[in-house]
């Protein structure tokens, strides 16, 4: 459906799926054995997942003319930050007490805590000029600053690579999608004369 | 008045053209966030029915209960959060996986630098005199539980045997078979799972070999029919399942640290001071509670245990 607005509030709510069931199950005591690990792992997984959509829009712009998905990459992009934020948020609250130089010697002393903290860190510039203001205002410097979220996913995925302890399977996976993603891009570059890749509407 | 005839009639079909296209919407709301919901689910599965096993008849009562802060966690807790790679390396998952496994018949073999080697049957060791003890039982990856075990000091059954003077070391063996355990080639550690102490550490009158928990038979994803307990040490040396234990003369290979040799050592004592290179070891997560609490040097058996480690380096031999 080319209905833009009504595509947005179908992309919101299906990314509101999980806070709400698993907002559902809180309720009914349904968490599981430990409901901590549990949000961390969900919200990690849901911010590789959006990144990993994001990252796979131009590529499907490029190969089916989908150019209209566009539109909803600045929103995939913000998912994928709300959800960061909620996984570091967890983590600072029931891992580190909100100690700030707990949280401090941690990233600097867990190579996969220093991974994970430097990719988050670096969507923070990117949310901010996610605006149609900022968008303007940086002109061919915004789209040079968003390919920062290539290493933002990079960071991501060897952030949840580094955690486990033995079964790499679902890593992997997440892996061989973003080489694949980012695999297309060597290979197909963005020409100058390619189709406006910024939403400003 | 004729025109506007003509333009309610032209009206009617755009409507039914929107319905249609609401129609279309509502089934695509629907549709999608079913199909979210759907993958939500498939990775956040309710816990399974408990499987109730059979009760240990005569148990004699734990002689020296926890303090007041160290309540023992409840049975869909201890049966719902399982480490055992051979069914799965989802805690949560282990205990669908593990529901059909076959532990009877059911036998451990013990030999090696022995007097008397001898092939147990299960039953034989189910009439040693079963004893609870409620034990902390810390996991390295920082979370920990209260469990009330049913079992008997892995003493008893050593003695059985007659160690040899030049024995120094306990081998044990976890059971392995693929046909039971379909999903044990992705856990990326070596399979069967072997463990092992010191010979000491073994005949210690807190390592137990535990048939039970809440006074019935071992639920299966916690390690049925027969599994090793050593309160003190990360909850991996508490090998499951056991088929074969072995007396030897060398310090035996165990699972994890053939895997990841810097982060697991032969001894992993639980130690708040010694961090595992990927995470800190001074606090962990009571499960149950939100907030937590600072690990305990020896898991809280340091009276009982630290004479064992006099002179040792712990941070060498981690």
């Amino acid at each position: 459906m080319q209905d833009i607005k009504f595509n947005k509030i179908l992309i919101s709510l299906n990314a509101f799926v999980p806070l709400i069931l698993f907002t559902w199950d809180g309720f009914r005591g349904n968490l599981g054995t430990n409901p901590i690990e549990f949000f961390l792992r969900t919200t990690g997984v849901l911010t590789l997942i959006f990144l990993l959509i994001t990252l796979s829009v131009t590529p499907l712009r490029k190969i089916f003319g989908w150019n209209s998905l566009v539109k909803y990459r600045r929103m995939l992009g913000l998912y994928a930050f709300f959800y960061g934020t909620l996984h570091l948020i967890t983590y600072s609250i029931f891992d580190k007490s909100l100690s700030l130089s707990a949280i401090v010697s941690d990233t600097f002393q867990r190579p996969f805590i220093l991974v994970g903290m430097l990719a988050f860190i670096l969507m923070i510039p990117l949310a901010a000029t996610s605006t149609n203001a900022m968008i303007k205002r940086l002109g061919k410097g915004w789209g040079k600053l968003h390919k920062l979220t290539y290493l933002v996913a990079i960071g991501g995925v060897l952030h949840f690579y580094l955690i486990v302890k033995s079964d790499t399977f679902y890593p992997l996976i997440f892996g061989l999608i973003l080489a694949v993603l980012l695999g297309y891009r060597y290979y197909h570059p963005n020409n100058q004369k390619s189709i406006k890749s910024v939403e400003t509407n | 008045m004729a025109e506007n005839k003509i333009k309610s009639s032209e009206i009617t079909p755009e409507n039914v053209y929107l319905n249609r296209r609401n129609f279309m919407k509502a089934g695509l709301i629907a549709g999608t966030t079913f199909a979210t919901g759907l993958a939500y689910r498939f990775f956040n599965q309710p816990p399974p029915p408990e499987v109730e096993t059979a009760k240990i008849e005569t148990v004699k009562p734990a002689e020296t209960p926890l303090p007041e802060t160290d309540k023992p966690n409840s049975v869909k807790e201890i049966t719902n959060y399982n480490n055992f790679y051979e069914f799965s390396t989802n805690k949560s998952s282990v205990a669908e996986y593990a529901k059909d496994f076959v532990t009877r018949p059911w036998t451990v073999e013990v030999g090696g630098l022995v007097q008397k080697p001898k092939t147990f049957d299960i039953e034989e060791l189910l009439k040693i005199e079963q004893e609870e003890r409620i034990y902390r039982f810390r996991c390295v990856e920082g979370w920990s539980m209260v469990i009330p075990w049913v079992g008997f000091p892995l003493k008893k059954l050593l003695d059985k045997v007659e160690p040899l003077g030049t024995a120094k070391y306990v081998a044990f063996e976890t059971y392995y078979n693929k046909k039971q355990m379909p999903y044990a080639s992705y856990a990326g550690i070596d399979f069967p799972y072997v463990e092992g102490l010191r010979l000491d550490e073994a005949n210690h009158n807190l390592t137990i070999l535990a048939t039970g928990l809440y006074g019935k038979q071992m639920p299966n994803q916690n390690g049925a029919p027969i599994r090793l307990v050593v309160p003190w040490k990360y909850g991996f040396k508490s090998i499951k399942s056991v088929v074969k234990i072995t007396l030897t003369d060398s310090e035996p290979p165990t699972t994890w640290n053939i895997a990841i040799p810097n982060e697991y050592g032969f001894y992993s004592n639980v130690n708040p001071n010694v961090s595992h290179p990927r995470w800190s070891q001074a606090t962990e997560q009571r499960i149950g509670e939100y907030t937590r609490r600072k690990t305990l040097l020896f898991n809280g058996y340091a009276d009982e245990v630290a004479s064992l480690y006099e002179g040792m380096d712990l941070r060498k031999y981690f």
